[in-house]
């Protein structure tokens, strides 16, 4: 009996969770103007409008940019950053991780407004350079974090070997030591580019009427006059969404799959909390 | 490079390393951005709320005049020359205006004045100390002129007196504001309040679901734990979004609650306190579910098992033994979950009302409406300095849990 009520209740959390998701698909493709339910019929003139509107593809185009931008750049330095922590242990290196970890405990809208002000000063404000730049500070600690857990199963000894076999360091480390950390490279990767993708609040603060990223149509869509297309919207990044946790999902399974493969002891069984791959930056 | 592989040797003890060197060349460029594009930013912001740099940029020359004025009576003749000779070079419209907007912080109606001996300035004939006076009454009290030589000073405390509602008076004595002009220490406790209970309800809905989840099959879990997974990784925007269409006054929830005949009219849910709290549990509620998570598989039913068969009734089992033990998750993800609330800013700013505003929104109005860069920089310190209080009150209580990832 108990068993049940407790059943009972985390289904009626989970629905919580998902139900409000799901609404919105039959909306975006109602045939009528109102956001209501039951829908009169159903059409796509919602995601014609997205296509052919002349704001959203734009908007959603812009995002992709900075999006594409982000994760290379954050991906780049992450992973270099995490390379270098790894390698040895420096003095001031607690210290180097406490700072690289800042951004992602400062609330973002502290992050958003000083962000502003001070790149104002430097005419990064109004640019797509500038939020690329602050998607990238913001979205780089999770590389940092996920390149730096995959390499604790990475066994240096085989950069050693490589390297007293003759090959150039660039070359062993590409060669040996990338293909073994590309599970954590790619989620991390993945995870700065829905990081950029989903950001709202600094796209607020720096980004110009000129460079309106998808979230940000969508906030001033929601503010002007509540259209089904942003319901259309909705639906597309959700699917997005779906898609980049269907990819990290599978990266994760195969990197589980590989790590049980190569070592047998150290380390333990994998945390369940990697199921969450590092926590989603928000907000 | 025949001499690569010795970078990667264990260096002698004591001698400089070169792999250590190497660290600090691939940490440098991640670092340097950092600094460069967040530190240095955010540390520039927290000179800002005590900056004060506007009235001495726009009318350096009165400044000047007035550090000879004792402050009783009206100034001499030539702080008023200086005065009508700084408004008259004034080609420079931002200065004037921020100069404007900051008199006008201190006291209201100094920008019309000021505006109105702009316009006046043609008008004007020596001696100023009377056409000004004639032209535009104001310059005839001391209270304007006080007014500039107090914020001469390059540093300010009133804008983050006023994030406290306190205020400095033309005689240096602090007050508190006005009754209607309070609103920040209202505005502090209602984001503390909001915060706490998304916190609690988050804990309350989260515990059932995470345990659930925890006791079925690692094949069930992983395919229950999508429902979580799919909403965490959906942005946060498009979660208020759904909430915004659904708690619309013709829409899906008020459709539902009439066509079950709970109610006869639509409810007004867009827009209140419960909108608000509705859309940041649903936004925040992972945060909580997957730490806590984490912890129940680890534990698994052994200890609620051992507990009964040593009789504990099921209360008992749940008090003595399973919360104690599950305490670092809840306390994981109420952590989480409070600091990410706390700062919130895209919720509220679309599912509540004026009444639900948290800091955040204010934060964002002074930067982006009202430009009073000041007040938005004194109340991003002041919620920096109340996040990092309590990290550290949090890291206190809980050794080894934080905010942010944990792998």
């Amino acid at each position: 009996m108990r068993h049940i009520l407790i059943a009972i209740a985390a289904w009626a959390v989970l629905i919580f969770l998902v139900a409000p998701l799901l609404v919105i698909f039959p909306l975006s493709f109602s045939s009528g103007n109102i956001l209501t339910l039951p829908v009169p019929g159903y059409s796509l003139q919602w995601y014609r409008d997205f296509l052919f509107d002349g704001r959203w593809l734009p908007a959603a185009w812009n995002s992709m940019i900075v999006g594409l931008a982000t994760m290379t750049l954050a991906t780049g330095l992450g992973t270099c950053a995490a390379y270098g922590l790894n390698l040895s242990e420096f003095r001031g290196k607690r210290f180097v991780l406490m700072v690289l970890s800042l951004p992602m405990v400062v609330p973002l809208i502290v992050t958003a407004a000083s962000m502003f002000l001070a790149f104002s000063v430097v005419g990064l404000t109004n640019s797509l350079t500038g939020l690329i730049v602050a998607h990238t500070i913001i979205a780089a600690p999770y590389v940092v974090i996920t390149v730096l857990a995959s390499l604790r199963t990475f066994d240096p000894d085989l950069m050693r070997v490589a390297l007293s076999l003759g090959a150039p360091p660039l070359t062993a480390f590409r060669r040996v030591v990338l293909p073994l950390i590309l599970p954590g490279v790619a989620s991390g990767a993945i995870f700065a580019f829905a990081i950029s993708f989903d950001e709202l609040v600094i796209a607020i603060f720096i980004s110009g009427p000129g460079e309106v990223t998808l979230p940000r149509q969508m906030f001033a869509g929601l503010r002007e006059f509540l259209s089904p297309t942003i319901a259309a919207a909705a639906v597309i990044m959700i699917v997005l969404s779906f898609a980049l946790l269907f990819v990290s999902e599978l990266i994760r399974r195969r990197a589980e799959r590989m790590t049980s493969a190569r070592l047998k002891t150290p380390g333990g069984p994998p945390s369940p909390e990697r199921n969450a791959g590092p926590r989603k930056a928000l907000r | 490079m025949p001499c690569a592989a010795t970078l990667f040797r264990k260096p002698a003890v004591g001698a400089p390393s070169r792999r250590t060197r190497l660290s600090w060349l691939l940490v440098a460029p991640l670092l340097l951005l950092v600094v460069a594009g967040f530190l240095v930013p955010i540390g520039y912001t927290m000179t800002r709320a005590v900056d004060n740099a506007e009235v001495t940029g726009a009318l350096p020359r009165t400044v000047a005049m007035l550090e000879r004025w004792d402050g009783n009576g009206l100034p001499s003749e030539q702080a008023f020359a200086a005065l009508v000779e700084d408004l008259r070079g004034a080609d420079d419209a931002q200065a004037f205006g921020a100069m404007t907007r900051r008199l006008n912080f201190e006291l209201s109606g100094a920008r019309s004045v000021m505006r109105a001996t702009r316009r006046q300035l043609d008008s004007l004939t020596p001696p100023y100390a009377e056409s000004l006076p004639t032209a535009v009454p104001d310059w005839d009290t001391p209270q304007l002129w006080l007014l500039i030589k107090t914020n001469s000073n390059p540093f300010t405390a009133s804008f983050l007196l006023r994030a406290l509602d306190l205020q400095v008076t033309p005689e240096g004595q602090i007050e508190p504001v006005p009754h209607d002009r309070a609103i920040f220490v209202d505005l502090f406790q209602r984001t503390f309040w909001i915060s706490l209970w998304v916190t609690v309800f988050c804990v309350l809905l989260a515990y059932p679901a995470a345990y659930y989840i925890s006791t079925l099959s690692d094949r069930g879990a992983r395919y229950v734990m999508l429902l979580v997974l799919v909403p965490f990784w959906t942005s946060i925007l498009v979660r208020t979004t759904a909430w915004f269409i659904l708690l619309q006054r013709e829409g899906p929830m008020n459709a539902a609650l009439e066509g079950l005949h709970i109610t006869d009219a639509p409810l007004q849910l867009i827009f209140t306190r419960f909108a608000v709290y509705v859309a940041m549990v649903h936004v925040l509620l992972p945060f909580q579910i997957l730490p806590l998570y984490s912890v129940m598989k680890r534990l698994g039913p052994q200890y609620l098992q051992a507990a009964a068969s040593l009789g504990a009734s099921p209360w008992r089992q749940f008090r003595s033994v399973y919360l104690p033990l599950t305490m670092p998750g809840v306390a994981a993800g109420a952590v989480m979950v409070f600091m990410l609330s706390v700062g919130f800013y895209v919720t509220p700013a679309l599912v509540g009302g004026l009444q639900d505003q948290m800091i955040s929104y204010y934060i964002a109005f002074y930067t982006n409406q009202s430009i009073n860069f000041g007040m938005a920089a004194a109340l991003s310190l002041l919620l920096l300095v109340f996040t990092g209080a309590l990290v550290a009150a949090a890291r206190r209580l809980t050794p080894h849990i934080g905010p942010g990832p944990r792998e």
